[in-house]
């Protein structure tokens, strides 16, 4: 078990690092000097030299990688150009607005697929998981950002329920702050459930054919204690797996769902980030995507081995 | 009122009829065996009897058990029956067994549903079956998974979750199947025990009548969903009333008519080759045809012939013996041959120690000769074979085949060796690509040939492959799927033999099929022994295929040879302990009656 | 379960009768053919020009004349979705075919190689998923300039290593099969064993993923063209239409709502398509029906 730990850790360690460098050299070879994007067209040559040096840029590149891991490491990631404040800070305000949001994305699209996938499987071939299934098969085929409109028209602009766009902060209220994150969530969620939910009953099947749960039915267990008891464990293997696929998909999901609502959240921060070159503010939130998908896939992977016990051995 | 009646049991399954009307009856005590064929209907009547059938069954007909209509019993009546009154046993050990619960919980987890017994009280009881079956809690506590155990130890664990609460019937379909003769005989007797200590009713069903003749007290022979015969096992065997019972009784301890006649011979320096092959005996072969092409073999035992045309190797020559009895070259040298698996992970920088699945084997192959190698499974046979055929490499020793060695070649170079080497695995299902034709299934070892054939070429020998092993030239134009188990084996053999190789390796080649099959296929075999002068090393742990075609057996044990000599003499006698439990564990039909026989005399 | 038509009928024939025989095949078959007939219909044939403005037209709802209304320039709906269509399709089937044309070699060779070159590939793989697609796919598209080919080269991207973990998967079940180790002892070599025996059959995985990443490519290219770093204007697109709806919604909802209908029905129909072909295709599944 330690070993497997270990050994996962270790991967994600090094992918980690692999993407570092693809990050980092992207940055480098892409066209434009950071320095006089900062200055602008009208900077002297002696202007720009000085900043150059004054931001290192003339430090030879294995060393500016260093030190920018160096600063990633201990917090400090850079000043952003555009902004002119510490990236950090940048990344710390708009994480308060995307991690809820993600999380109650994640959260309603498990709570809401996980019981449906199930449902649909218990009653195969029945009007319920075909009506439930159907469904899905369209929520998959929804783009959030229009989903997102409709909602928008429906809860906003109609019934006047919830705001169709933009974020009042955590100060006004935590409900005020939730209520701005209702629709947001409910449209990057709903075709993520739609996936999952197809998932989870198709893996509960191949599952209920297996020759175990023959011979738990044989045992005289009514079809319910064995669904729960001895299929559902075994299905979770590939609903883990979506899972974990799917917090990428909710982190890049955020960037267009944030424009939509004028949520600013990360996602915000590094689409604006990209369209003016602010590579500094790039590189610090693009390691911060990769790095929390790493250490979801971590997290999927020790699931994995509490689920079961033959990866528990297996390094 | 007997245990168990079943009246004219139908049924069919969307239309399609399965049962057409089976009787059957078992009492308290005592050993039911239901023989029959794939596609008799015997697992569904199991499957009936426990009301697992899948969606849209339709039953007809009766059956009582234990006083209580099943048929028209509601699901709630059932799942008490289920596992408390009646148990069954599955034939696959290896995914009958949920693989993320210990085995503990899934023993203790039908006592707790049908006696509601405490966590505790069920796991206890659980520990004690699980003792019973002989898997103890010293060396198998309740917290193992079943992937920590081998199939014989799992079948145990299922044998005890259907025994935990003391059932009044026994259901086992098949519970020997997968496992070697050995696991099955200690399997038997502890099914045999646990009837005989608890008073059950056992209803097994196998397709192997030695099994059953062991096994069963009664017996109902099936096909095609109907009984054909029943009635007491020694009295319906001994008369073999029924012609299909005559054909299942011969095929179960089948010899190929034309091996029959054939004495031992002795060739200098092995054990007994083909008995018509001596100096002498020259005339009498039964060449048939090929007699004019004699002269080609006078000379050399490489078929040049054979490699400029591939024409050529249809005409029928016999391969690679020199004519005139002195000492031959081996065909193929096996010396001092060890394989080793590298050991699992146990951590990052730590492995368990290497396994040896090969450890030190040396013998040799003549040509001609049929050998078998006999070991349980797990023995390193299939490994072994493996490396012969060059699609592993032994990590020392050399193995000589035809003059080339083959553990040192690049693949290019094994062209010559390959092509007069050829294969037949175990399942007639797996051994094809499903999507190709049959005529390019059959050509594919054509590849070998160093000129390519035309496509007329192609097809005449395709055609010719096809005739050799009694299948139409027509047949070159199908898929795979359109044959079924036995024609696919042909089929096999077919691919096997269009570059009228010197050595056929055959891993398992009958155990997948119906006995009346397996005795088609294994003359097969041993026609094409015959007429093509093919050598065979057969890969068995069925010792009646070994008694059937070889000359020979080797009997392999841990990755080691244990015993080798002629077959009926290792058969009758054999002298290492590992030879000695195969041939005791090994069902045999004539055995099984005459020790049920005895038993009755000495009741008397 | 008749017995008769595997007995006599070839795979291509039955292949077809059980395609009519599947629902959600036929439907998704469809909705298809009309989606691709009608990007194709709109280079010889629009309702009205869809680039061309006519500000007396503007922001008409529906009506006879203009079945699915007018946008904010007066151009007709239903036009700009019928030449959107080509944008969408196009995009997304030549970034299928990057996947394909590098993932699948790739995979197989994994596959068939084995050890560390496997390992290697594997990581990489790994280390691609790391990065969040449509996060990367925004980042080369506002980098290297908005427009369709470089949507296609950076959805493209993405798509390789979905291809060959597919094409390393499939290929990896049937290597240990019998008429691999017929075909080695037959001695073909890994490259010809792969074009003949593992190709064919896993050909239908990837027939399945293709279709499922066909949709995901037409949703991903409205996404960045809703961001406007994809199909650029005059040319029109579904999502930049969406984009241009968003402001204007409260007015005349319509304006979003067709566009987006229309991923909708072709993301649902490619995926009745790659359901329905999964069902006829792998019959392990076929046996659970």
């Amino acid at each position: 078990m330690t070993a497997y730990i270990l050994n996962r850790v270790l991967i994600g360690l090094a992918t980690l690092l692999l993407a570092s460098i693809v990050v980092f050299g992207v940055m480098e070879v892409l066209p434009g000097d950071p320095a006089q994007l900062m200055l602008g067209m009208s900077g002297s040559p002696e202007a720009l030299a000085n900043l150059r040096a004054q931001m290192g840029l003339d430090e030879p590149i294995v060393w500016r990688y260093l030190h920018w891991i160096g600063g990633l490491l201990t917090g400090d990631f850079g000043r952003s150009y555009t902004y002119s404040s510490p990236v950090a800070d940048l990344i710390r305000e708009r994480l308060a607005v995307s991690l809820p949001l993600a999380l109650m994305s994640l959260l309603l699209s498990t709570f809401i697929a996980l019981p449906v996938g199930i449902f649909a499987a218990a009653r195969r071939g029945r009007l319920p998981d075909t009506l439930s299934m159907g469904t899905a098969q369209l929520g998959v085929a929804v783009p959030n950002f229009w989903f997102a409109l409709l909602l928008i028209y429906a809860f906003a602009v109609w019934l006047k329920w919830l705001p169709a766009g933009g974020f009042p902060g955590w100060n006004g209220g935590i409900w005020n702050g939730i209520k701005s994150l209702i629709l947001p969530s409910i449209a990057l969620a709903l075709p993520q459930a739609a996936i999952l939910a197809r998932v989870t009953r198709s893996a509960l099947l191949d599952v209920l054919g297996e020759d175990y749960i023959r011979t738990a039915r044989a045992k005289g267990l009514p079809r319910g204690r064995v669904l729960r008891r001895h299929a559902l464990r075994n299905a979770m293997i590939p609903v883990l797996t979506i899972l974990g696929l799917q917090f990428a998909f909710l982190l890049a999901g955020t960037i267009i769902i944030e424009n939509v609502f004028y949520l600013p959240g990360l996602g915000r921060l590094i689409f604006q980030a990209i369209t003016q070159r602010d590579l500094i503010v790039v590189e610090g939130v693009v390691m911060l995507l990769v790095a929390s998908v790493i250490v979801v896939n971590i997290m999927v992977d020790l699931a994995y081995a509490v689920v079961d016990p033959r990866l528990r051995e297996a390094a | 009122m007997s245990l168990l009646e079943i009246e004219k049991l139908t049924l069919s399954i969307g239309n399609f009829p399965i049962l057409r009307g089976i009787d059957l009856q078992l009492e308290k005590g005592e050993v039911m065996g239901v023989v029959g064929e794939s596609g008799s209907g015997k697992s569904m009547t199991a499957l009936t009897l426990m009301q697992l059938l899948p969606h849209g069954a339709q039953t007809g007909g009766r059956i009582t058990f234990d006083g209580k209509d099943i048929l028209h019993a509601t699901e709630a009546e059932m799942l008490a029956l289920r596992g408390d009154d009646i148990g069954m046993v599955f034939q696959e050990p290896m995914t009958a067994l949920n693989p993320v619960k210990t085995i503990g919980e899934q023993v203790a987890e039908g006592i707790r549903w049908h006696t509601k017994a405490s966590r505790a009280d069920a796991e206890s009881r659980a520990a004690a079956m699980l003792d019973r079956v002989g898997l103890p809690q010293s060396k198998f506590p309740l917290t193992r998974y079943p992937h920590q155990l081998s199939g014989g130890q799992r079948q145990r664990v299922v044998i005890a979750i259907a025994c935990a609460l003391k059932p009044k019937l026994l259901v086992a379909d098949e519970p020997t199947t997968a496992l070697d003769v050995v696991l099955q005989k200690q399997i038997l007797d502890l099914l045999r025990d646990l009837v005989d200590e608890r008073d059950m009713g056992l209803l097994l069903i196998s397709h192997d009548l030695a099994v059953v003749a062991e096994m069963a007290d009664h017996i109902t022979i099936m096909r095609h969903g109907e009984v054909i015969e029943s009635g007491e096992t020694s009295a319906v065997l001994t008369a073999k009333a029924h012609p299909y019972t005559a054909q299942l009784a011969e095929a179960s301890a089948h010899v190929p008519s034309n091996r029959r006649s054939i004495p031992p011979s002795a060739l200098p320096g092995i054990s007994p080759s083909r008995g018509d092959i001596g100096p002498s005996s020259n005339v009498q072969r039964p060449l048939g045809a090929q007699s004019h092409q004699e002269h080609i073999k006078q000379t050399s035992p490489v078929r040049t012939a054979a490699v400029q045309s591939p024409f050529s190797l249809h005409e029928g020559e016999m391969p690679g013996r020199a004519e005139g009895g002195v000492t031959l070259p081996p065909l193929l040298t096996v010396q001092s041959v060890t394989r080793d698996y590298a050991g699992r992970r146990t951590g990052l920088f730590s492995r368990e120690k290497p396994f040896r699945a090969v450890d030190d084997v040396s013998f040799t192959v003549h040509p001609g000769q049929s050998v078998a190698l006999v070991g349980r499974s797990g023995c390193g046979k299939s490994t072994l074979a493996r490396m012969i055929l060059a699609l592993d490499r032994p990590s020392s020793g050399s193995i000589t085949f035809d003059g080339h060695r083959l553990e040192t070649s690049k693949d290019r170079d094994l062209r010559d060796a390959r092509r007069n080497m050829q294969v037949v695995f175990q399942d007639p299902y797996g051994s094809f690509n499903p999507r190709h034709r049959v005529e390019r299934l059959v050509a594919e070892p054509l590849h070998l040939l160093q000129t390519k054939p035309s496509r007329e070429e192609r097809r005449a020998l395709v055609s010719k492959a096809l005739d050799d092993v009694g299948l139409k030239p027509a047949d070159m134009n199908k898929y795979p799927h359109e044959f079924s188990g036995g024609q696919r084996q042909r089929l096999s053999i077919a691919r096997a033999v269009i570059t009228r190789p010197k050595l056929i390796v055959a891993d398992e080649p009958v155990s997948a099929l119906d006995v009346s099959i397996r005795a088609q296929v294994l003359d097969l075999f041993a026609e094409l022994n015959e007429r093509l002068g093919v050598a065979y090393l057969f890969i068995t742990h069925d010792l009646t295929v070994a008694r059937a075609i070889t000359d020979e057996v080797m009997v392999m044990h841990d990755g080691r040879i244990v015993e080798r000599g002629e077959t009926h003499a290792i058969l009758d006698h054999p002298q290492s302990d590992a030879a000695k439990a195969l041939v005791a564990a090994a069902p045999d039909l004539d055995r099984a009656l005459a020790a049920r026989a005895a038993r009755i005399n000495a009741a008397c | 379960m008749s017995a008769l038509p595997a007995e006599t009928v070839p795979p291509s024939q039955s292949f077809l009768r059980l395609a009519l025989g599947n629902r959600s095949f036929v439907i998704g078959a469809v909705i298809t053919l009309i989606i691709a007939g009608m990007a194709l219909l709109s280079y010889v044939w629009t309702p009205y020009s869809a680039t061309e403005l006519s500000v007396l037209n503007k922001m008409k709802g529906v009506s006879a004349e203009h079945w699915f209304g007018t946008d904010h320039f007066g151009r007709d709906i239903l036009s700009m979705i019928m030449v959107g269509a080509r944008a969408s399709i196009a995009v997304a089937i030549l970034a299928v075919g990057i996947g394909i044309v590098i993932g699948v070699p790739l995979g197989c060779y994994a596959a068939a190689t084995g050890g560390w070159v496997d390992e290697v590939l594997m990581r990489v793989n790994d280390l691609v998923f790391a990065f969040p697609a449509l996060l990367s796919a925004i980042m080369i598209t506002a980098i290297f300039g908005p427009g369709a080919t470089n949507a296609i080269i950076a959805i493209g991207i993405f798509n390789i290593p979905v291809f060959a973990r597919v094409a390393r998967a499939g290929a990896l079940s049937i290597w240990p099969r019998e008429f691999i180790l017929a075909a080695r002892a037959s001695g073909k070599g890994k490259v010809l064993i792969t074009i003949e025996h593992i190709l064919p059959n896993i050909v239908s995985l990837l027939l399945v993923q293709g279709t499922i990443q066909f949709a995901l490519g037409i949703l991903a290219e409205a996404g960045l063209s809703y961001l406007g770093l994809g199909t650029q204007p005059p040319m029109p697109s579904w999502g930049r239409m969406l984009f241009d709806a968003q402001t204007r919604m409260m007015a005349a909802p319509h304006l979003a709502i067709f566009p987006g209908l229309a991923i909708v029905v072709t993301v649902l129909g490619l995926n009745l398509l790659g359901d329905g072909a999964r069902d006829i295709l792998d019959p392990r599944l076929r046996r659970v029906r």
